[in-house]
This record gives C-alpha cells, structure tokens and sequence, in this order.
C-alpha cells in the first residue's frame, strides 16, 4: 500500500507494466489468449469456415460427428463448425457495441455530473436511478416489440440498460478526483473543464473503465444471445451462438445436443474470458488508483 | 427513524413508477404501424367498422388523453384488451403470474440457501472444498441461464428422466418436480455469483482487527463468526443477493421459454412477436413494478442490518 516515491517516470512506468502482468497473472493470459481468437473469428471466420454455414442440406440433418465434419451437422444439416465459425461475427459485434455506446454514454454523464456537481449531478443521478428500474431484457423485448426483432434494436436497448451501471460508477471515481488539489490548481491556471477532464480526469480513470468495459461485454454477450435465443434479436438464417441454440432445442430431446451444445460451449468460454480478465483489470485498476 | 426511512423511499418508488409508466406507454403508442392493421388483421374495413374499432380502442383521443385513460385503468386493476385474443390484459396476466411468481421465488430460496451456504463454508473453512467452491462458481457465474436449460434438458430430463422436460404440472409437488429443473437453471449463475460476493466477505469481515481482537481475548469463536463476522459480512451479502434476486424477474422470461412454462415472461416474448401492445404494455408494467418493489425490500433489509444507512448515510 506505499505510494511509489518520485523516483524517474520511465523506471516508474516499467513497474506499472510489470505490475499489471503480475495482477493479470497466468489465467488472466489465457483468457486473453482466448479473447484474440474470438475476435479473429469474428473478423475472418467465414474464410476459415470449411463448409458453407448458410446452405441447407436437409438429408444430413443432425447427422452426428464424422471425418471433416467433427461437430457434424445441424437441424437443417448445415455444418455446425462453419456456423460457429461464421456465427462469431454477429455473436462478438454485439456485445462490443453495446459496451462502446454504454461507455461513452456513461462516461459523459459521470463526467458532467462530477464536473458541476449540484443540480446537475442531482438531476442526471435521478434520471439514472429512474433507468434502474428497466432490466435490460425488459427494455429489449419492449424494443422488439416497437421496432421489430433485430440486432439493432437489442443492442441499443441494452446500451441504454447498461448506461447507469457505467456511469453509477464512474461518477463516483471522477468525483474523488474532482476534489484533488490538482484539479483546483488547473481551474486556477485557467484550464477549461472539458481539457481538464479530457487530458487529465479520463487519462487517470481509464484503467477503471477498461476493466468495467471487459466485464461488461461478458454480460453484454449472455443477454444478447439470451434475447436472440428468444427469436427477438439475430434472425435465423443468420448465423449466431444465441441463434443456434434457438434453432438446435429441438433436438435436444431426440439425442442430438451437439449443435446446440457447441454453441453453449463458445458462449460459455468467451464470457468466462472475459469475466477473469475484467476481474483481475478491476484488480489492478483498484491498486493503481491506492 | 426507519418509518421516515421507509417513507422517503416509498415517494421515490411511486415515482420512478410513474416514469417508468409513461416511458412503457410511449414507447409502445410511437410504434409504427397502426393498431387498426393488427385489429383488422389487414383486411380492408368498411367506415363503420373503423369508427366501432375506433371508439372502443379509444383510438382518436390525444396521446395524453390515452395514457391519463389507461394509467387510471392500470390502477383499478384494468390494462385494457388484447388485440390477439380479444380478453382482458388483466385477466391474462393474472392466469400466468403464479407461475413466474413461483418459479422466481424458488430460484430465490435456492440463491439465498445455497448460495450464501456454500460462500460461508468456503469462507470459514479454506483448503480443498474452498478451491474447488472458487473455481466451480467461476465457470457456473458465466453459464448463462438458457444454456444451464440445454444442460439441465439434456442430463436430467433425457438421459436420466428423473424431471418431466416441458410444462408446468398440476398440483403442488408435480408443480415443484415441474419447476425444479428451470428453478436450477434460472439460479445457477446468479447462485455462484453470490457464493462467491459471501465468500469474498466472510473473509474479509475475518480478518479485522476487532475480530482477532474477539478472538484473542477469549471469546468462543463461535460466538466471534456469529455476532461479529457474520453480521457485518450480511451486508454486501445482501447488495448481491437482492440485485440477482431483482434481475431474476426479467430472466425468467428465457427460462420459460426455454421449458415451455406458461408464465408471464414467455407470454411477454409471445406478445412482442405478435404487436400485441396492450399485454406488452401491461405485462411491462408488472415486472417493472415487481422488480421496483423488491430493490426496496433490498433496501428496507440494509437499513435493518446497518442502522447508518437509515439515518441517511450509504451502506458500505
């Protein structure tokens, strides 16, 4: 718990790399290590794919594991590792909107709130306690319900749900901030409010909200494959994990779970990265801030 | 003390009510499409028709007009009619409420005995069952609530066939085996989030100062774990376990879907897929209100279990 002397920034920052490896440590890597392959799925799965994830072929349907297939094929026999594969697109591009419109969205309001403070702070904290009340698969299926199942509607939705959460906890950490003498001693140089929060409040917040972000995805991830799951976010035929496991229920109970299996599985694996990864940032977000 | 607690937090729950109602009502009366479609199920109406539709709808009234009538219905117990299946939203929703009642309820009591069982033993005990309770919970915290459906479907109903897969049963104890595997799957993720909040607490509440000060002076370390560990440890216990408890409310929707229950969260589902706004708006209000009322249990139990935060102050 001592605080780093004035010793030389260079040697300083070296230690804080090497402090954060250390907080990450080796799980917080493999969940990273899994992460980066998620993503380069959803950036170029379809070419890896080594069949076509949308053609069906109906002879093959459920068709168990085989040489060259080895997830074998869904309900309407369509390769279940080309449909994983392509489905990582839709399955990651979600959550990773969803958290970047929560973030910005509660970053800006924590940020005014703790800058004016008073009425402004008042105001912005009852409006966010008012948005509590919406769970976000509540404010999902209202969207579905106005402007018609999709993608779209469920991730702003869940944006808007998440935005409180975001901003409840970083109002807080811009608020102690705030009240450092350094912000003072800025006001008085004549620095305006948003260059102070700019280039010094967010700089000093920012491994709180990293480490808020990549928790937040693995939620993002489970609610917007449960709304999909629900037939009201991706639409089949689209490839989806949420979607698969829609459409492979079925065969579930005649002894062929492994679509709707390995589906569950890459959900699974990816929440749980970025749930430890999140945790051990949070972690070290915790000790950078004493 | 605790009345004027109890009080304040009673205005600011009417109120976020409110909001939260007319936030539901705007949001559904902007939809785009017209009711009368849905109603007519596209067919062309004659004039007359429309006028009949128009006035029993209350179609031509003005959007603040509409929402006062239908608040002021949504007090006496009437949310209007569906458009699908020409009944009372009320009367549809009161056949489905026990069922998504029951079934939250009892992954509740599972989260809370469990849960909060499982935290304290691998709080007060470390070694081998705490290691394991750490990494288990790790994975069971990410499976998220219709993929624990699949799993529970697959090893309890198809393979083993000791629980029915489909349906809600008839009479309490079929109820109760009925219920049993989507009670699990709703709770499991949310079980092992808490265990771990319980775990993390009683560890910490352990190792203060006047703890090892209780100890050392003699007093039974049983008595220590009871009065001193236990009862500060309840207080973030009880932060987590109410969030998880509230959001249960919405995520019973998956699971009803998931085991056919006929409850309101799948009916919820349903009617959004259909544009049946009246039973959208109606059954939203509901959870919104359900999940409003117990986030202020939640609260009523802070102020019980640490009197600061009656006295206006946060809870840690």
């Amino acid at each position: 718990m001592t605080t780093p002397a004035t010793d030389a920034w260079p040697a300083q920052r070296r230690g804080r790399r090497a402090a954060m490896l250390r907080a990450i440590g080796p799980l917080g890597i493999v969940s990273a290590v899994v992460i980066v392959v998620a993503i380069i799925a959803a950036v170029a799965g379809g070419w890896f794919a080594p069949d076509n994830p949308d053609l069906p072929n109906l002879s093959l349907s459920f068709v168990g594991s085989t040489a060259g297939h080895l997830l074998g094929y869904d309900f309407e026999g369509r390769d279940v590792l080309s449909r994983l594969l392509a489905g990582a697109q839709s399955s990651m591009l979600g959550p990773i909107a969803v958290v970047c419109m929560s973030m910005a969205g509660g970053t800006l309001l924590a940020l005014v709130a703790a800058w004016r403070r008073g009425i402004t702070d008042t105001v912005i904290s009852s409006c966010l306690d008012i948005l509590f009340a919406f769970p976000g698969i509540l404010l999902a299926v209202l969207a579905a319900a106005v402007f018609g199942a999709g993608l779209w509607a469920a991730a702003i939705a869940l944006s808007v749900a998440y935005t409180p959460y975001v901003a409840r906890v970083l109002r807080g950490a811009a608020l102690k901030e705030r009240s450092l003498p350094y912000v003072a001693a800025l006001e008085v140089q004549g620095a305006s409010g948003t260059a102070i929060c700019r280039s010094h409040i967010v700089p000093n917040v920012l491994p709180l909200i990293v480490a808020q972000a990549t928790t937040m995805i693995g939620y993002a991830m489970v609610d917007l494959a449960a709304i999909s799951f629900l037939g009201l976010g991706v639409e089949p035929p689209t490839p989806n994990w949420g979607v698969m496991i829609f459409e492979n229920e079925v065969g579930i109970p005649q002894g062929y779970p492994l679509p709707a299996l390995a589906a569950g599985t890459c959900i699974v694996l990816v929440v749980v990265a970025f749930n430890v990864l999140g945790e051990r940032l949070f972690t070290y977000a915790q000790a950078v801030r004493r | 003390m605790l009345i004027r607690f109890l009080l304040r937090r009673l205005v600011t729950l009417a109120a976020s009510l409110l909001i939260a109602s007319f936030v539901i009502f705007a949001a559904l009366y902007l939809a785009p499409g017209s009711p009368l479609a849905a109603l007519s199920g596209g067919r062309t109406l004659p004039p007359a028709s429309i006028r009949v539709l128009e006035a029993r709808y209350h179609l031509n009234d003005s959007f603040p007009v509409q929402y006062w009538d239908w608040l002021r219905g949504a007090l006496h117990g009437d949310l209007g009619v569906s458009i699908v299946l020409r009944e009372n939203v009320s009367a549809l929703i009161a056949s489905r409420i026990w069922t998504t009642a029951g079934l939250v309820l009892y992954a509740a009591i599972l989260i809370v005995l469990l849960g909060i069982g499982l935290g304290i033993v691998a709080g007060l005990r470390p070694g081998l069952l705490d290691t394991s309770t750490l990494v288990l919970t790790a994975v069971a915290a990410a499976i998220p609530a219709f993929v624990a459906a699949i799993m529970l479907i697959l090893a309890f109903a198809v393979q083993l066939r000791w629980f029915p897969v489909l349906g809600n049963g008839t009479g309490f104890l079929d109820n109760v085996r009925h219920f049993t595997l989507p009670a699990v799957a709703l709770a499991v993720s949310s079980l092992a989030i808490v265990a771990r909040v319980t775990r993390a607490a009683v560890r910490e509440e352990q190792g203060r100062d006047h703890v090892q000060t209780a100890i050392s002076r003699g007093i039974p370390v049983r008595r220590v774990i009871l009065r001193h560990v236990l009862r500060n440890a309840a207080i973030p216990v009880t932060t987590i376990a109410g969030v998880t408890v509230a959001s249960l409310i919405a995520l019973a929707a998956v699971v009803e879907v998931a085991f056919s229950l006929n409850g309101l969260g799948a009916y919820l589902v349903a009617s959004a897929q259909d544009k049946d706004l009246a039973v959208v708006q109606g059954i939203s209000l509901v959870l919104v209100a359900a999940f409003v009322v117990v986030n202020l249990i939640v609260d009523l139990l802070y102020a019980v279990l640490d009197p600061r935060v009656a006295a206006g102050g946060r809870a840690r």
